[in-house]
């Protein structure tokens, strides 16, 4: 056992003496499992920040929260069914308010896009929301500066705006807003608050807006928009049952009769994450067929390169033989050779998979993180590649015949 | 009185090339003793290699018995020849045979690597073998940086490392010059005055005759023992 040790380790040495000798090949020949690892550990990557920057901007949109809306999130087909469905309008809204105790809030909410001007300052298609009282209660806006809305601004439908942190900055160049005023289309608003600050989600700023009274909205930019109507659950256990009861009142509020079909949609975060995992999940099949792939042409790449060394150094295995190495010394020799090629090539795909995350969170708007699981995989697959396709080589050279190996030149 | 080194008892092999056997060793009777200096002589074909890789341990008989310090190596499996070889045998080859990209001191080296002897042992020892061989300076030169007397020099330091019982020196001098060539006999009939047994095959009359018995080979047997002088 001590001189299985002590042999391995002296074929350690071995090993990485002769890798020296031919550093250019050993680089050529692990091309294949660098791509392969490269591959799986750079997706891994993508989809980790895709998931950082995605799941924070769903968990935005709460998980406690339904939308009530014209279309679906997630649909299959059939978008002109969807279209033809009557808009959600504000008595549906004001029907459920009235009616849903079992809910914490219930917010219409409408968005339309505006060009904002103030002096000499425009800016283009600027997100621009109505909203309710209640809309506070959704989705909590930290007011930074001024205040929000009171239910007599809501009620009257005032030209009353609360901007985000970004307006400001753009638009007012950092001056104090509150009390001025600036137009919104061709409406003029007076700023009544700044939101707090919120950063960006992958690549979109999220203090780029304006919320104005929904009746405000409806009113000057549009009353034949379809709404929206937010609606939170007070606990997560209490969605489905809800859910129900808004079917139920929506039908009721827009007169459908039993045998017809529902004409709205009930959506929630959950949808979205469905079919976002489908498609990540759909990333990593492709990622790890690609990445198979390369490692089974790198694995034959291996062999093949392992039978051109054992044929090579025909006269080296011969003297090591007739000098006393048993055939398994020489099997373990050729085997750890192969290994060590491949851990490698391992190692260099993984530190190239650190540079391409790190050209990805640069280039594209999506952070991008190297996880620690793929590092993990990655040498994990490329070791077991040098082990699998360096077993033939290295049988084949055990059982070579020393004499003949000796003659050999 | 000096024990049996080598009994070779019957010795046949045969080999079969297509659908021909080939009876490269027709029942050889053998005896080497300790400390002998013996040279096996024979012309191309006569079946002196197959012999020296039998004894050397390289090659196993067809039949018959080949003991070598009285343990049976004609019954023996791979992994036990490669110890025997490792242990009891030194080779010294024509053509050297050494690791081209290895040092002067890591080749005498090889044969401590394998039978488990640990790293800074070996290296002590290894010294010691080349300087036996005088060759001390030149440790850490490969063998392209060395002379072809150098190199078999190496070779010599090599066999002897691991205090093998028996030396095989196969044409040892064959690839040398003639000048050369005696320092690297000298040194051998150097090492058989230390007490060490050598077994020399050769073509060349004057090589064989440093040996102090000379047993010809012709077509698969014997066909002279001859002893030049005794020990």
């Amino acid at each position: 056992m001590i001189s299985f040790f002590i042999g391995f380790w002296e074929n350690v040495k071995i090993a990485v003496r002769a890798l020296i000798q031919n550093k250019m090949r050993a680089v050529l020949t692990t091309l294949g499992i660098i791509i392969g690892v490269l591959t799986v550990v750079s997706v891994a990557s993508i989809i980790e920040g895709l998931n950082k920057g995605f799941a924070k901007q769903i968990a935005s949109l709460g998980s406690n929260t339904l939308y009530v809306q014209k279309f679906p999130w997630v649909s299959g087909d059939e978008w002109f069914k969807y279209r033809n469905r009557p808009n959600i309008e504000m008595k549906d809204a004001e029907y459920i308010h009235k009616h849903l105790k079992s809910a914490e809030a219930v917010a219409p909410s409408a968005g339309s896009r505006q060009n904002l001007k103030y002096a000499a300052n425009s800016l283009l298609e600027v997100r621009t929301t109505g909203v309710t009282m209640e809309s506070e209660k959704i989705e909590e806006y930290n007011i930074a500066d001024g205040r929000y809305f009171n239910s007599i601004e809501i009620e009257k439908e005032k030209n009353n705006a609360v901007i985000g942190w970004e307006i400001m900055d753009k638009l007012f160049e950092g001056q104090n807003p509150i009390g001025k005023r600036m137009k919104v289309g061709d409406v003029s608003y007076t700023i009544i608050g700044v939101v707090e600050k919120r950063g960006s989600i992958m690549g979109e700023s999220q203090d780029s807006f304006v919320y104005v009274p929904i009746g405000s909205l409806l009113k000057n930019f549009g009353v034949h928009r379809s709404i929206q109507i937010l609606v939170k659950v007070r606990d997560a256990a209490q969605v489905e049952s809800v859910k129900d009861d808004i079917r139920f009142l929506m039908r009721t509020s827009r007169g459908l009769k039993p045998h017809q079909e529902d004409d709205f949609s009930i959506n929630q975060q959950e949808a979205i994450m469905e079919m976002y995992n489908k498609l990540t999940s759909g990333l990593y099949t492709a990622a790890i067929g690609i990445g198979a792939l390369s490692l089974l042409v790198g694995g034959i790449g291996i062999m093949n390169i392992m039978l051109v060394s054992v044929a090579e150094r025909k006269n080296e295995i011969g003297i090591r033989m007739a000098l006393g190495a048993k055939r398994k010394v020489i099997t373990v020799q050729f085997i750890i050779e192969s290994v060590i090629i491949c851990t490698i090539g391992g190692v260099i795909a993984i530190l190239l998979s650190y540079v391409v995350s790190r050209v990805i969170a640069k280039v594209t708007p999506f952070p991008s993180a190297v996880p620690l699981w793929s590092v993990f995989m990655g040498l994990g697959f490329s070791t077991f590649i040098g082990l699998f396709f360096g077993i033939y080589p290295a049988r084949k050279a055990s059982k070579l015949d020393p004499i003949e190996c000796l003659r050999y030149e | 009185m000096s024990n049996t080194l080598i009994s070779l008892k019957d010795i046949v092999k045969t080999y079969q090339v297509g659908s021909v056997e080939v009876h490269a060793l027709g029942g050889v009777n053998l005896q080497i003793h300790t400390n002998e200096y013996v040279s096996i002589m024979g012309p191309s074909g006569s079946g002196k290699s197959t012999l020296m890789n039998i004894i050397g341990c390289l090659d196993t008989p067809t039949s018959g018995v080949y003991e070598l310090d009285q343990m049976p190596v004609h019954e023996m499996d791979d992994d036990q020849l490669a110890e025997i070889r490792n242990r009891k045998i030194g080779f010294v080859f024509q053509t050297f045979n050494l690791l081209p990209r290895a040092n002067a001191l890591h080749n005498v080296e090889l044969p401590l690597i394998y039978s488990g002897v640990s790293a800074a042992k070996r290296k002590i020892m290894a010294e010691e073998a080349l300087e036996k061989v005088g060759l001390s300076d030149r440790k850490h030169h490969r063998p392209n940086e060395l002379s072809g007397g150098q190199r078999q020099r190496v070779a010599i330091a090599r066999a002897l490392v691991n205090n093998p019982s028996l030396i095989l020196a196969d044409e040892p001098t064959g690839n040398l010059d003639t000048k050369t060539g005696e320092e690297i006999m000298k040194i051998l009939d150097n090492l058989h005055q230390m007490g060490n047994s050598i077994i020399l095959v050769t073509h060349e009359k004057e090589v064989a005759e440093h040996a102090n018995r000379i047993v010809h080979i012709r077509d698969g047997n014997i066909a002279n023992d001859e002893v030049l002088r005794n020990n």
